[in-house]
């Protein structure tokens, strides 16, 4: 299990939880990112925001956001 | 709860009965799921545009008719769920429940079908009779998608529509749908299954909310529950009653622990499975590869190299294609404006002093006039702008800037009403609501006003080109605009470390595929702001023109200090043999005989009373009550300089307003002006809806006397150290 942000471009992951507050894990959920789901990482930067691909859509993570998904490669 | 349902259903019923000629329809929809156009496509153009009771959403309502049935249809705000978390999501359900239309049409975007259906997921749980209209179909089946219509609907439990908006095909079988949708007696009803521990609980929930006879009659008592186990705090507010919360509370304590995860996550899993389940059974893909066009052009435009340079060289285009495109119709409204004048001048007889011919022609004209002929221009940016919106290409903005965004302490999202904020202010700094932390969408709302509106693009389209070559007008705009920005960001910043404190909160935010705007949405939309503006120019602009007028004739002066009379018989007998120089005499006699009466009327003095205030930044008192009624519009300015410069010309043939200007200021001054009016007080509607948004008064003057502040010691370094250099280079 590692954080999304070690995930290079182009590959995929599996969530396994959101280490966030209440709400922003509820949100994150209604947008698609519950646990089981799999991601692929479109577009990533050093210390920029990431482009992730679920289940067919594009969402923006910000950096402090990608730390705080646990995924499993 | 059987009883209830049943009450429900009758009444459902006998609503169809009474009303069957005529269907209450509502359309929801993700943001991205076309569903404006689709509104566009039932309504046409009977659509009337309003707000919800209470709230600033806005709300647009339309009527259609299909075989003699009339129909309204009411576009619901665009979400991705309907949570208590976002005042449109609220609207939305509110809407639903309060309303209670008899059909919802849910518009899904069939090429990113999963994501779509969970809106409707929610909808299936809220007792509505559903038509879901695959829209984009097109584009779905160009990658390969397809869909067993049959299949699907029978899963979802709601007919299922094919169409493509901007074609406008499937919109009669869309229509078809929802007759025989309101018209149905025995409606089918599918919802999502939670699972055996969520569902007994979801049952005892809701059994003890009908027992209980807490007054929610028109809540569907499986939603309540559900959404009550989702910690929805405004259903939480309307249950009240402590002993089903207390209920609540012991289940989602037991089963969190039995789950590992936040019953919110579970439930949203489950509606996902669902959807999943429906999707594996009844969509199939036939193209493996999932990069798409959206991700190749992405893979360009959002590059960490190629990113920036793109972003700032489409805005360059925006400000040049604004210049060189309007200008052509610019210069035919100004001779329609001219020949009008002339056309009202010849009802006088000629010398006659009317104070009514120079209200109109002067007043009217001069005022009014002056602003409509920036028309064009204005609509060139409204265009562009909302192409950069529909397009999709906003998103890529805010994910190419929040790296940026991240130093000041904001993030990407900040920087979208920063972008409509070219537009206007108003929508902008209403668009600050997508910013869930407080202080991050203070920040943003006041900073906005930066962001050079479209209000502001008349002063510069009157300056630029009375002062400086034509080459150098794309990049004088391009400056300007980027001077604001720059403000902006260091304002921010400078908020952020002082006032505003905080650690920037975390960014998600979906990232729309990209789309062709269709010409439909952006006429309407365009046409929508030119409205706006016209209607803006008749009203409010046309009162001020008036206004300004009056200070700037009134009160006459009478008594003058020189005898011009003496004066000017002087000058005739003197230079009879040499009418060139007789002329330059009388005008040079005649401009101080204006400049005598224009300083003795109401602007005038004051003008002249705050003139000691303006000259450090190299303004005179004329500027000075422009500046006054740019307050109350931006586009004032405008109008106002027309009129200083038309007073006593009536009965000659004025110079066009530019060369009055070149004749009157230095480019430096222009300079100023502009750099002025960029950065300082906003406008009277934008003090107003940061007082409504920030919900308090304080803000709203700290942003107006900040603003005003900063606006004036940075004119004013501007216009010192810029004279040490002109003259040193004279």
């Amino acid at each position: 299990m590692v954080p999304l942000s070690l995930i290079d471009r182009g590959r995929k992951a599996r969530l396994h939880t959101v280490c966030a507050g209440r709400r922003l894990t509820a949100r994150l959920a209604s947008m698609g990112l519950v646990p089981g789901v799999e991601m692929e990482v479109v577009n990533s930067s050093a210390k920029g925001p990431f482009i992730v691909s679920v289940k067919g859509t594009r969402l923006i993570l910000g950096r402090g956001m990608v730390s705080k998904i646990l995924v499993i490669p | 709860m059987a009883n209830i349902m049943r009450v429900a259903e009758h009444q459902n019923q006998r609503k169809t009965a009474t009303r069957s000629r005529h269907i209450d329809v509502a359309l929801a929809g993700n943001p991205n799921s076309g569903k404006t156009t689709i509104f566009n496509n039932l309504t046409g153009a009977r659509q009337h545009v309003g707000n919800y009771p209470g709230v600033t959403v806005e709300k647009k309502t339309g009527t259609c008719e299909h075989h003699g049935i009339k129909m309204s249809v009411v576009d619901l705000p665009g979400t991705y769920s309907l949570t208590a978390h976002s005042g449109e999501e609220m609207v939305a359900r509110d809407y639903i429940i309060n309303e209670r239309p008899d059909v919802v049409v849910v518009i899904l975007d069939a090429s990113n079908l999963e994501r779509n259906l969970y809106l409707a997921t929610q909808l299936m749980e809220m007792n509505v009779r559903l038509v879901l209209a695959l829209n984009m179909s097109d584009v779905a089946a160009a990658r390969g998608i397809k869909f067993d219509l049959g299949l699907l609907s029978q899963l979802l439990g709601a007919p299922v529509v094919p169409t493509v908006g901007h074609r406008n095909e499937g919109t009669s079988e869309l229509l078809h749908a929802i007759v025989s949708a309101a018209t149905n007696e025995q409606p089918e009803h599918v919802s999502v299954s939670y699972g055996k521990e969520l569902e007994d609980e979801i049952g005892r929930i809701s059994d003890l909310i009908t027992t209980s006879g807490t007054p929610l009659g028109q809540y569907p008592p499986r939603w309540l529950a559900i959404k009550l186990l989702e910690s929805d705090q405004d259903v939480r507010k309307k249950v009240g009653s402590e002993e089903i919360l207390g209920a609540v509370e012991q289940t989602a304590e037991r089963l969190e622990k039995l789950f590992g995860h936040p019953l919110e996550v579970i439930i949203a899993g489950q509606r996902y499975g669902f959807i999943s389940g429906a999707c594996t059974e009844a969509v199939r893909s036939t193209v493996e590869a999932r990069h798409t066009a959206s991700d190749q052009i992405d893979a360009v435009v959002t590059n960490r190299v190629g990113g920036l340079p793109i972003f700032f060289g489409l805005m360059y285009l925006v400000f040049h294609l604004t210049f060189t495109l309007g200008d052509p119709p610019m210069g035919w409204l100004e001779s329609l404006f001219g020949w009008l004048g002339k056309v009202i001048d010849s009802w006088w007889s000629p010398g006659s002093e009317s104070a009514l011919r120079s209200l109109l022609i002067d007043g009217v004209i001069g005022g009014v006039g002056g602003v409509i002929v920036f028309l064009p221009n204005i609509l060139l940016l409204f265009v562009a702008i909302t192409i950069l919106e529909d397009s999709g290409y906003m998103a890529r903005a805010a994910f190419i800037m929040d790296r940026f965004m991240h130093k000041i302490g904001l993030h990407g999202k900040s920087f979208i009403p920063m972008l409509i904020g070219f537009g206007c202010s108003v929508p902008a700094i209403m668009a600050t609501r997508t910013i869930e932390n407080r202080k991050d969408r203070l920040t943003t709302m006041l900073v906005v006003p930066l962001m050079s509106c479209g209000a502001r693009l008349p002063i510069y389209a009157l300056i630029i080109p009375a002062f400086f070559p034509h080459s150098w007008h794309g990049p004088m705009l391009w400056t300007i605009y980027v001077i604001g920005i720059i403000l902006a960001v260091c304002s921010a910043k400078l908020l952020k470390l002082t006032l505003l404190k905080g650690q920037a909160p975390p960014f998600v935010m979906e990232l729309p595929p990209y789309r062709l705007p269709t010409l439909k949405g952006t006429l309407i939309h365009t046409w929508e702001r030119a409205w706006l503006y016209l209607r803006k120019a008749g009203t409010i602009i046309l009162g001020i023109s008036i206004i300004l007028w009056a200070l700037t004739n009134y009160p006459k002066k009478t008594d003058f200090g020189r005898v011009y009379s003496a004066e000017i018989a002087a000058a005739e007998s003197a230079y009879e043999s040499d009418p060139e120089t007789l002329a330059a005499k009388m005008d040079e006699i005649e401009q101080a005989m204006q400049a005598e009466e224009l300083a003795y009327t109401m602007a005038g003095r004051i003008g002249h009373a705050i003139e000691p205030l303006l000259r450090p930044m190299g303004f005179d008192w004329k500027i000075g009550t422009a500046l006054i009624g740019a307050f109350a519009a931006k586009e004032v300015f405008v109008a106002q300089m027309g009129i200083v410069y038309a007073v006593g010309e009536a009965d000659e043939e004025s110079d066009p307003l530019r060369e009055r200007l070149h004749e009157s200021y230095t480019p430096l001054q222009a300079f100023c002006i502009m750099l002025f009016c960029l950065v300082s007080a906003p406008c009277m509607a934008t003090v107003a809806v940061t007082k409504r948004e920030s919900g308090s008064w304080k803000w709203a003057l700290f942003q107006l006397g900040g603003l005003t502040t900063l606006a004036y010691v940075l004119t004013t370094v501007v216009y010192q150290v810029g004279s040490v250099f002109t003259a040193g280079a004279g």
